[in-house]
């Protein structure tokens, strides 16, 4: 039965194809007849293991909750997505769903997953699947991180099965790139999460005491062991989806081990010490010396260009208790300023940042979308060269006065200092730091900066909001403007500079509120552009976020591992650990490089 | 003087001349502590050359440039509140001296930790006199007194014994306002250095005052209608002097290393103001320690302090000298 209707669906697919119906054509998607994907890599050769060096342990094994990243690390190898970004290339491919088609006013999208797929404990997986991933994710007791991507105008998008193998969604209203919403929906298998939903118990379930045979996959590889305190073994899918081009069945490599290291620099040791096969990301300073280190000759470093990670300095301009902060208020009325903004921007030496806290291995930045990201990168904002007669005179402009030691006075004789909080664990933003804190001292303006422990920071920005300036990262997962909704919208709880809004707060805000509603709606890539270009220039003409620079993505791996190609978005290294391969075998690894 | 063995004439000498040097910092040092050199980064430290026994540095530029002694440069602060101009030693723009090298900033290391034992030293004795001070109160009402008083007191100092110093420290940041001057910020760490620091001293003063009011002397003194406090200030104290001699060698280099912990993982002064402790943290990069070993220099002084205190220490432990 299944059978008849599915190809009854393909067939009015088609009609409705050729009526016209549906604008879009199917993405492209190279299959063999047994609806296996064909890759696109050099064919490798099978065994080895890879040692991957994760910054912390996992909080949990499950898609539907996951929020850190090294939890995600894990679960992106386990797990497969309907429709992927490729991270090389930015674009959408398809994955478990072999194709798809667009309804001509974008509402609904129908898509065909591949036949014959199982998860990696052998279970067939049909459309019933896909059903029941998406009313987990979308069920508001779960309390998913990636609801939200789900909502779309409001409105939760629908999902209904047509046959076994096609699944129709729809959105309540146009959503540009939708597709790309599926990259972060990891399928899961009804059959062996089902009964902790209907429980109520989804959240809890799949933790990293879970038996490994109670959790099953579209991954490539799928759990083996978990050792606390140490490592996660992953072992290979024998069930996994993708071919090379020879047929052979990837994975090719049998296991990988995520060891858990917290700290750079030990990374960086075991690196050249042989016990790790990769390192995601490393320091400017530690590529260097990895790049000078005879006794990694074998290690292969690659400087992927930059990535979509942004540094900023951000100034508090959100409503703080003046009862219980008076200085943070009074400060405020230089930060809300917009010539005050921009002579901090105008001070800041961008070039020093690149040179000295990236030693070169990174990009100036003058708006928040790095050179990375090429697609929407409205190329024509100004960069002005750091000017401190232009800063000067902004803040003359403003007001501002000088003492006859240099100090910068408020027009109320006030002397103008303020702090900036930086995150501990971030070596390279208390560098930035004290870059700016010389160069605003060129203005006599003295700021003190303050190392805080990351939540604790965060609890400042986004809740106590008692801070005056800080410089955090952002780093979208995305090339796509969609996800930094949270961000650029008054009323977003990442919208750092005064979070959660109910009405904007000011013009310009309200500006790009109705400019990023637009773009998410807007069908039309060029339009979309315009909109978002314009987006970009309001941003940097009012300096909600000062932006300073984008680092590098720096990575290394050893030279004997094939089908090697960092990313510039996340994960850089492993998001084609399908193809990975040792080019020797182990036995002749251990005897001759390493 | 004289009555010190040559050993702790030594390490007094040795104290004084660190402390002399650190007091005079801005003088000393032949530049600001916080000017950076951008296009000088991570430069080791500059090579004396000697033309008929006069000393130059080559500069980047091709140049040499003669040492020059008085000269003037950037404006600073003695510690007792005058400014001057006038630096010991520097060399003409725009050529550099570093004869520590320079850091990730191009700032001058020599400058840095000369300046940086202010903050490190007065922390040290800061934390040292607050623990001293209460450990021998504590200890002389505990060991003089004893009964229920003494039960109470030692088990007091015991919970302070107990207190996790790193988390008790993170937990008065907290509390604190942000904009705290690099001063106040040593202060804090002193006072809770100080006040995990002091039952240590506390016991060792009471087991002294234990043993002192048992003698004759005291007895008499009793007798003759001594008040408690009398007897506490005129035959007990005295005898704690020694004590609190070597406690005090003993702690101000226990503190000052406490100091230099707290800074070095990042929670002590932050820049600009410099400290021992603060000068070491680049050194948790591994592409320092292997590119950049002069960063190493502060450990030196910190190294000269606690071995002057412990000769110190030792001297006045075994020949009761200070007593």
């Amino acid at each position: 039965m299944k059978r008849d209707s599915g190809i009854y669906i393909r067939v009015t697919c088609a009609v409705l194809l050729a009526l016209g119906v549906f604008a879009r054509t199917p993405a492209c998607a190279e299959s063999t007849a047994d609806d296996l994907l064909i890759t696109h890599g050099e064919s490798g050769r099978y065994g080895g293991s890879l040692v991957v060096l994760e910054r912390a342990e996992p909080k949990t094994l499950n898609p539907v909750t996951a929020l850190d990243a090294p939890s995600r690390d894990v679960i992106r190898r386990m797990m497969a997505d309907l429709i992927s970004i490729n991270r090389r290339t930015l674009e959408t491919e398809p994955s478990v769903a072999k194709s798809w088609v667009v309804s001509r006013d974008g509402r609904q999208y129908v898509l065909e997953l591949r036949r014959g797929l199982r998860f990696s404990d052998g279970h067939p997986v049909d459309a019933e699947d896909i059903l029941f991933t998406f009313r987990a994710y979308l069920d508001e007791a779960v309390h998913s991180p990636q609801r939200d991507l789900l909502v779309i105008g409001g409105q939760p998008i629908g999902v209904e099965k047509v046959d076994a193998t096609h699944v129709r969604f729809r959105l309540s209203q146009p959503y540009a790139a939708a597709e790309r919403i599926f990259d972060s929906v990891a399928i899961l298998p009804r059959h062996l999460l089902e009964k902790a939903w209907r429980e109520g118990k989804l959240g809890d379930a799949w933790s990293l005491n879970t038996p490994p045979a109670e959790m099953a996959g579209l991954g490539p590889f799928q759990l083996k062991e978990y050792v606390p305190g140490d490592k996660i073994v992953l072992s290979k899918n024998k069930y996994y989806w993708k071919v090379d081009q020879k047929g052979n069945r990837l994975p090719y490599l049998d296991q990988i081990e995520f060891h858990f290291v917290p700290a750079e620099d030990t990374q960086v040791a075991q690196f050249i010490a042989g016990e790790a096969d990769i390192l995601n990301r490393v320091g400017a300073r530690n590529f260097d010396l990895l790049s000078g280190e005879a006794r990694t000759k074998d290690g292969h470093l690659e400087d992927a260009g930059p990535g979509l990670e942004y540094n900023f300095l951000f100034f508090n301009l959100g409503q703080v208790d003046a009862q219980r902060f008076p200085e943070i208020v009074a400060r405020q009325a230089w930060f809300r300023d917009v010539r005050f903004r921009q002579a901090i921007s105008a001070a800041v030496d961008r070039d020093a940042i690149v040179r000295l806290v990236y030693g070169g291995r990174a990009s100036a930045l003058w708006g928040h979308v790095t050179p990375a990201n090429r697609v929407w990168l409205n190329a024509a904002l100004p960069k002005p060269a750091q000017s401190i007669e232009r800063a000067r005179r902004l803040l003359q402009d403003a007001g501002f006065r000088w003492n006859e030691d240099g100090g910068l006075m408020d027009a109320s004789g006030k002397p103008v200092q303020f702090s900036i909080l930086v995150s501990s664990s971030s070596l390279e933003r208390g560098q930035m730091a004290t870059v700016i804190q010389e160069d605003l001292k060129k203005l006599g303006i003295q700021t003190q900066v303050v190392s805080l422990e990351f939540r604790a920071l965060l609890d400042r920005v986004l809740n106590s909001r008692q801070y005056e300036a800080s410089i955090l990262g952002l780093v979208s997962g995305d090339a796509d403007p969609n996800p930094e909704m949270n961000v650029w919208l008054s009323s977003g709880g990442s919208h750092l500079w005064n979070p959660s809004q109910n009405q904007p707060m000011t013009a310009w805000e309200a500006e790009i509120d109705r400019l990023m509603r637009q773009q998410m709606t807007t069908l039309d890539h060029a339009h979309r552009k315009q909109l978002y270009d314009r987006v970009q220039q309001i941003a940097a003409e009012n300096l909600p976020l000062i932006c300073l620079a984008s680092p590098n993505i720096l990575v290394a791996a050893r030279k004997n591992l094939g089908n090697f190609q960092p990313a510039v978005v996340d994960h850089y290294t492993l998001w084609n650990a399908e193809q990975l391969y040792w080019r020797q075998p182990a036995g002749a690894r251990a005897q001759g490089a390493r | 003087m004289k009555h010190f063995s040559k050993q702790a004439r030594f390490a007094i000498s040795g104290l004084i001349c660190l402390h002399v040097a650190v007091l005079s910092a801005g003088f000393l040092a032949p530049y600001d502590p916080t000017e950076q050199n951008r296009s000088s980064v991570l430069r080791p430290p500059s090579t004396l050359h000697f033309v008929h026994l006069r000393p130059f540095v080559a500069g980047a530029d091709g140049h040499d440039y003669p040492l020059r002694f008085f000269i003037t440069g950037s404006k600073y602060r003695w510690f007792f509140g005058s400014s001057s101009v006038t630096h010991l030693f520097g060399v003409d723009q725009p050529g550099r001296v570093f004869l520590a090298g320079t850091d990730e900033f191009g700032r001058d290391q020599l400058s840095r930790i000369l300046w940086g034992g202010q903050i490190s030293l007065a922390t040290g004795w800061l934390a040292a006199l607050l623990a001293l001070t209460l450990g021998l109160g504590w200890g002389l009402i505990a060991g003089f007194f004893g009964g229920w008083r003494d039960t109470v007191l030692m088990r007091g100092a015991e919970l302070f014994l107990a207190l996790p110093w790193l988390y008790l420290l993170l937990t008065v940041r907290a509390f604190l306002p942000l904009s705290l001057s690099p001063w106040i910020t040593a202060l804090v760490m002193a006072l809770v250095i100080g006040i995990i620091g002091w039952p240590r001293p506390a016991r060792l003063v009471r087991g002294v005052v234990l043993s002192a009011k048992e003698r004759d002397y005291v007895y008499a003194a009793r007798g003759f209608g001594a008040s408690s406090w009398h007897l506490i200030l005129k035959h007990c104290l005295p005898q704690t002097y020694r004590l609190m001699a070597t406690q005090a060698a003993l702690l101000l280099p226990q503190f000052i290393l406490a100091e230099v912990t707290l800074s070095f993982v990042g929670l002590g002064v932050g820049d600009p103001a410099v400290s021992w402790g603060s000068l070491l943290a680049p050194l948790r990069q591994i592409a320092v320690i292997g590119s950049a070993w002069w960063m190493a220099l502060p450990v030196l002084a910190v190294i000269w302090t606690t071995w002057c205190c412990s000769l110190l220490e030792d001297n006045w432990k075994y020949t009761g000298e200070a007593g």
